[in-house]
């Protein structure tokens, strides 16, 4: 194992994030606020409480995993479609590093950024709403798995991507609908029953049902089936992972 | 002793149906500099490429130390320190940064006292904290150099490290690799000047339609293509050869304002002393004088010809 290149490729990811720390600190800050302002107070107000907890509280948990899921796809996908942008991803290619510890390097790095900015979203909540956390452990354990594997999704879209476009196609075109599709923002049951019958193939459903669980002791689904979800979406993930090394994909001609 | 590269009838076919090598077999014994020739397409880059592991082969094998590069890659690798030809650079990060990462990807343990040494052979000390972006484009060939050097590697790969370099990197890249030749590092650079592979190389290789044409010991074959061109330039041009002149070599230039004359740079007598005696007997005035050598296609057509008389 060459740990000293999984640290080298971290350090040089995160001291990416740290030329811009401003920037990623007062982005997810600003858009949480005016998410507070809008659905929790405006429409908030008008609103009953949803499954026992006002509405205000409701939405954190969806807020959270709304911004965690995009920053660590589209971080992700960055830092690996960068080298291969601008060339220097020759320099991966003919280092004595595997692609498990390319991937550990980037992908740790986009999920620590990704729960940095979650934790800064949850920290941001408590200045709005007044709220408790059943299951804390629980819910740090769904944050960090929520950030690895849509770090791991961001990097696969990475790979694939041949121009800016593509790099923010998936992004726009499939996570930000299936997260707003997820009950970021409502109840599953609060939706009309075909409605629901198509969110069961959503696989955002899961992790936010499971996350709010840990807030709230509340869920759309048991919290042995999102876990058994988030686990099988990194399997399928890692695997394609694996298979784009192994064949050199859109990597190694 | 084993060669430290050897490559096996290799071959690289692209799925357009473009044949890269086509066959290519070479020794490289340790602490040699060999030097591949080779024109544009020849496919000097591809073997590189290959034999890093950023290319994978079609056909046949490479080992690296006596590790194949396709099934004992980290091995293989683990030896090899690479200046691509094109630059790529994290533009972003300083140029200390830059070189520590690679030492880095090589699992290196830290030691900023090789780095220093590293950098200031390059003259890049005073640029360590630039960020890359800030840097012109010969200071950061040099990074791409300090990149390749950073983990000390058994055998270095240069491809095409002088393509539009200046003098002085030039110098401090020859200085460098006089240096690693010390210290018995193996290097393998292409290029397609003649001169240079002259002056650094052990053996030159020449390649062409991705097939190792020969590869042959410096001076055995620049004595075989040690003709040079000296050209005369006159202040009147002149109709014709005036009967003293008249001499094997010597040919008047298209509209007759220059005369050029082809000698053999190994030959006991190369005529110069006695052809610009007569010029000054004859009363012609001279306004310059060059010499160049045969170039590389010459030298190609020169060796397709040998080979196939």
């Amino acid at each position: 194992m060459n740990l000293g290149a999984v640290t080298a490729i971290y350090k040089a990811e995160m001291a990416r994030f740290f030329r811009t720390l401003l920037q990623s600190f007062i982005s997810p800050v600003i858009s949480t606020s005016l998410y507070f302002v809008v659905f929790g107070s405006a429409i908030g107000s008008r609103m009953d409480r949803v499954e026992g907890v006002e509405y205000a509280a409701f939405i954190i948990p969806g807020l959270i995993m709304l911004s965690v899921m995009t920053q660590a796809t589209s971080n992700a996908s960055f830092a690996i479609y960068f080298p291969k942008f601008i060339g220097t991803i020759y320099e991966y290619l003919s280092s004595p590093i595997s692609f498990l510890e390319v991937t550990l390097g980037f992908v740790g790095a986009a999920a620590t950024k990704a729960l940095f900015i979650g934790l800064v979203i949850l920290g941001t909540s408590f200045l709005f709403v007044d709220f408790t956390i059943l299951h804390p452990v629980s819910m740090l354990a769904f944050l960090v798995l929520t950030c690895i594997s849509f770090s791991l999704l961001g990097f696969i879209i990475g790979i694939w991507a041949k121009n800016f476009e593509q790099l923010q196609l998936i992004p726009l075109l499939v996570i930000t609908p299936l997260v707003f599709l997820g009950g970021s923002f409502y109840s599953i049951s609060m939706l009309p029953p075909a409605w629901q019958i198509v969110t069961r193939f959503n696989p955002v459903v899961y992790l936010i049902s499971g996350f709010r669980w840990s807030f709230f002791g509340q869920a759309d689904v048991s919290i042995g089936v999102s876990l058994a979800a988030i686990g099988l979406f990194t399997a399928i993930c890692l695997g394609i992972i694996w298979l784009i090394f192994r064949t050199g994909w859109r990597i190694r001609s | 002793m084993p060669p430290i590269v050897s490559v096996r009838d290799l071959t690289k076919s692209y799925a357009g149906g473009f044949t890269a090598l086509d066959g290519v077999s070479l020794d490289i014994e340790e602490g040699e500099i060999i030097a591949l020739l080779g024109p544009n397409g020849a496919g000097k880059t591809t073997l590189i490429s290959t034999i890093c592991g950023i290319t994978m082969p079609s056909g046949g094998a490479v080992e690296v130390g006596g590790h194949d590069v396709v099934r004992d890659w980290r091995k293989a690798r683990d030896m090899i320190g690479l200046v691509p030809q094109e630059i790529a650079l994290e533009p972003f990060s300083t140029v200390w940064n830059n070189v520590r990462f690679t030492r880095g990807l090589f699992d290196r343990p830290r030691d900023d006292a090789h780095l220093e040494r590293l950098l200031r052979d390059l003259s890049l000390w005073d640029k360590r904290d630039a960020k890359v972006m800030e840097l012109s484009g010969g200071m950061k060939r040099r990074v791409l150099i300090a990149k390749a050097l950073s983990h000390e590697p058994k055998i270095l790969f240069l491809d095409e490290p002088t393509a539009g370099v200046d003098v002085e990197l030039r110098k401090d890249m020859w200085r460098v690799v006089e240096r690693l030749r010390g210290e018995g590092v193996t290097i393998i650079l292409t290029t397609h000047y003649i001169e240079e592979a002259e002056a650094i190389a052990d053996r030159i290789g020449v390649i062409s339609k991705g097939r190792i044409m020969l590869v042959e010991r410096t001076e055995e074959l620049m004595a075989r293509l040690g003709r040079k061109e000296l050209r005369i330039e006159l202040a009147e041009p002149v109709a014709e050869l005036p009967q003293s002149l008249r001499r094997e070599g010597l040919v008047r230039a298209e509209d007759g304002s220059a005369l050029i004359y082809t000698y053999d740079t190994h030959a006991e007598r190369t005529g110069i002393t006695a052809l610009l005696a007569d010029i000054q007997a004859a009363g012609l005035q001279l306004t310059d004088l060059s010499t160049s050598n045969s170039s590389l296609e010459e030298i190609f057509v020169g060796l397709v010809k040998e080979d196939a008389a």
